[in-house]
């Protein structure tokens, strides 16, 4: 369980948010609605561990995450929506480099088979340069395809994806909800999933 | 699962040795500057020969530290501005690892070629040969140096307007100790200043990156 | 979690700890920081008026020297200033970042201009000293050059807070860079020495240190209280207007 006790976040002088509480548990997807500057991805940066909050703290299965450090990445899949893609890199490369890196190495098999279900078939091998910016972004979540990690934090994901890419996702959302992973979503989209329990939280400006 | 860091550390490696072969121009720029800058030398003065003997280990070596930091503090920028900063963060490695991933990619890559181009810039001094081999040695215990103090910088800079510049202001002075041994001839003590710099360095970087995303 | 705090058993205790939190939070500080200068800057002023007559006026002319020595007691107090503080820098720096009290990062910040100060009109002096002393504006003295460095890494020190617009970050990054820094300054003054040592040609050496008089000494002790008691008024006052820019308060 991921739980979330009593958060602040401040920007230079401005309280984003304050005493925000919530726990996520297992086959359950949290969505954060909000407009911009709501601090849905400082939510989800501290949700990782990549911010400190100013104050409360994120505790997995009841230890505190900042304590738990590299066992607690090994629990997680971030994406951002500055989706990490190398240009210079194809898309293939890019997908077999940061599941090597994450110590979840993937065959060039199941690469070529999670970048065809994202719809990038033929495409494994072009320079991501030469990809439309949907297309890269395709190529950040075919890594949620073979993934097995138990939380999931997307943020602004399924921005630049046509409908087809954000059925894609869907389904890979309820796929991960019904083995029992939980997923933080943020995301102005609305989530049509039909697997796991469901709550949300929107955020004020 | 237990996370297997020398399987990941080998991954960390091939993508930055990748991603510099991809960048092969960055590589190869660099390379010019220092020849370019080495040659420079000689045209500004007397070219007497006994006169560029005693000046070359110096001048090759304060080229060397030009060259590594040119573009230098695209080492972190670049990750850091299309989000792969973050994912590597966010692996199992902890962050001292990746750091030292990262210094060792720069150092196969652009230190390795600096090192390998610098005998025969050495001939353009007339240096002896027992002259070049301590001059190879040098560069190549410092070197590493110059690119760990380079990755301070760069984390410490990271995302501020003019980077590059600050970067090379706060680490130009650090250099001074291996820059002083190195270009003396005195490569156990280039040496002895290479073991602290890398102990401590990349704390230093790792803990300059949270900083910086903080 | 059945225990409660420790300190709540002394209640004397207590009210130090409470006060001492009170302290690190700078608005708190703000007023007593402005009510402390004048107590340095006023003893401050009249050290630096009797160093200055003692050392211009009483103490003997060197039978070596002649009166060029006199700007040794600018020179002297200037350049141990100037490498105090950095260390002094640097140690309120890693405080503020370890412990995380932010009056401590901005001390570090206030120190660094007075230090960097200190370290310039050392150069400065010296080269005065050094022009009729060895005949040239510089000479690549062990001693010149690793002030000069100092004086670099002062300069990095600044430059990088000033490039950081977010507060905290900057307090950070200085604090990674001050620690780096001071722990590279004794390397650098032995690469400078071993250097210097090696280069050593037509050798240049400062005149044997003669038995020194006591006026002298005298001197050159009230000037270096008066710096003391200058670095405080100047750095506090320095605090005083960072304290005001942070914290958004109206200047007294």
């Amino acid at each position: 369980m991921l739980t979330a006790t009593e958060l602040e976040c401040v920007r230079g002088n401005r309280t984003v948010f304050q005493e925000l509480s919530f726990s996520v548990r297992p086959g359950e997807c949290l969505q954060l609605t909000g407009p911009n500057g709501s601090g849905k991805t400082s939510l989800i940066r501290i949700l990782c561990g990549l911010m400190e909050p100013s104050h409360g703290t994120v505790s997995w299965k009841k230890l505190d995450i900042r304590h738990l450090a590299e066992d607690y990445r090994t629990c997680i899949t971030y994406l951002g929506h500055r989706h990490g893609i190398k240009e210079e890199l194809t898309p293939l490369e890019n997908l077999q480099i940061i599941c090597g890196l994450n110590g979840t190495e993937i065959s060039r098999n199941h690469a070529v088979r999670a970048l065809e279900y994202m719809g990038l078939a033929n495409r494994e091998t072009a320079f991501a340069r030469f990809l439309s910016e949907g297309q890269r972004r395709r190529i950040a979540l075919a890594r949620l395809v073979f993934n097995s990690s138990e939380i999931w934090l997307l943020d602004e994901v399924l921005t630049a994806l046509d409908r087809d890419g954000m059925e894609s996702v869907q389904a890979l959302i309820d796929g991960h909800l019904a083995r029992g992973g939980m997923a933080v979503v943020a995301t102005h989209h609305g989530l049509g999933l039909s697997q796991g329990r469901f709550q949300r939280i929107e955020l004020a400006a | 699962m237990k996370a297997n860091h020398a399987v990941m550390f080998r991954w960390l490696i091939r993508r930055e040795v990748l991603l510099a072969w991809r960048r092969k121009a960055d590589l190869f720029s660099a390379l010019a500057f220092y020849i370019i800058i080495v040659s420079l030398f000689p045209l500004s003065m007397d070219p007497d020969s006994r006169l560029l003997r005693s000046i070359a280990g110096g001048v090759l070596w304060v080229s060397a530290l030009l060259a590594t930091m040119l573009g230098f503090h695209r080492m972190f920028a670049n990750d850091f501005a299309d989000g792969s900063l973050d994912q590597l963060i966010l692996t199992p490695q902890p962050l001292v690892l990746t750091v030292i991933g990262k210094t060792a990619a720069q150092f196969l890559t652009i230190g390795i070629s600096l090192i390998l181009i610098s005998p025969l810039l050495g001939l353009q001094y007339g240096l002896t040969p027992n002259d070049t081999r301590q001059l190879a040695w040098s560069l190549l215990l410092g070197i590493p140096v110059l690119i760990l103090l380079n990755a301070v910088g760069a984390a410490l800079t990271l995302g501020v307007h003019g980077g590059g510049l600050i970067a090379a202001l706060i680490v130009l002075p650090l250099c001074v100790p291996s820059l002083v041994f190195g270009a003396g001839g005195n490569v156990s003590l280039v040496g002895a200043v290479l073991a602290p710099t890398l102990v401590f360095a990349p704390w230093a970087a790792a803990a300059a990156i949270r900083i910086s995303l903080g | 979690m059945g225990r409660s705090g420790g300190n709540t058993d002394f209640p004397g205790m207590k009210r130090i700890m409470s006060n001492w939190y009170k302290f690190a939070s700078p608005p708190a500080l703000y007023p007593l920081v402005n009510r402390l200068i004048p107590w340095f800057a006023i003893p401050s002023a009249i050290l630096f008026a009797a160093g200055l007559y003692v050392g211009f006026f009483v103490a003997p002319t060197d039978f070596q020297q002649g009166d060029v020595y006199r700007v040794l007691f600018i020179h002297v107090p200037a350049a141990w200033m100037g490498m105090l503080l950095y260390v002094l820098m640097s140690l309120y720096a890693s405080v503020g970042w370890a412990y995380n009290i932010r009056v401590s990062s901005m001390m570090a910040s206030a120190l660094s201009i007075t230090g960097a100060l200190f370290t310039l009109i050392s150069l400065l002096t010296g080269s005065l000293w050094g022009k009729p002393t060895w005949g040239a504006w510089w000479v690549w003295d062990a001693r010149m050059t690793s002030t000069l460095i100092l004086f670099f890494l002062y300069v990095g020190f600044i430059a990088l807070q000033t490039s950081i617009d977010d507060p905290r970050r900057a307090d950070r990054a200085g604090a990674v860079i001050a620690a780096v820094g001071v722990v590279n300054v004794p390397i650098i003054y032995m690469s400078v020495g071993w250097w210097n040592t090696l280069h050593q040609g037509a050798t240049i050496r400062i005149v044997q240190e003669s038995t020194i008089a006591p006026t002298m000494l005298a001197a050159l002790l009230i000037m270096l209280a008066a710096c003391w008691l200058y670095s405080v008024a100047v750095v506090l006052g320095r605090l005083s207007c960072i304290i005001a820019e942070r914290e958004h308060l109206e200047i007294a």
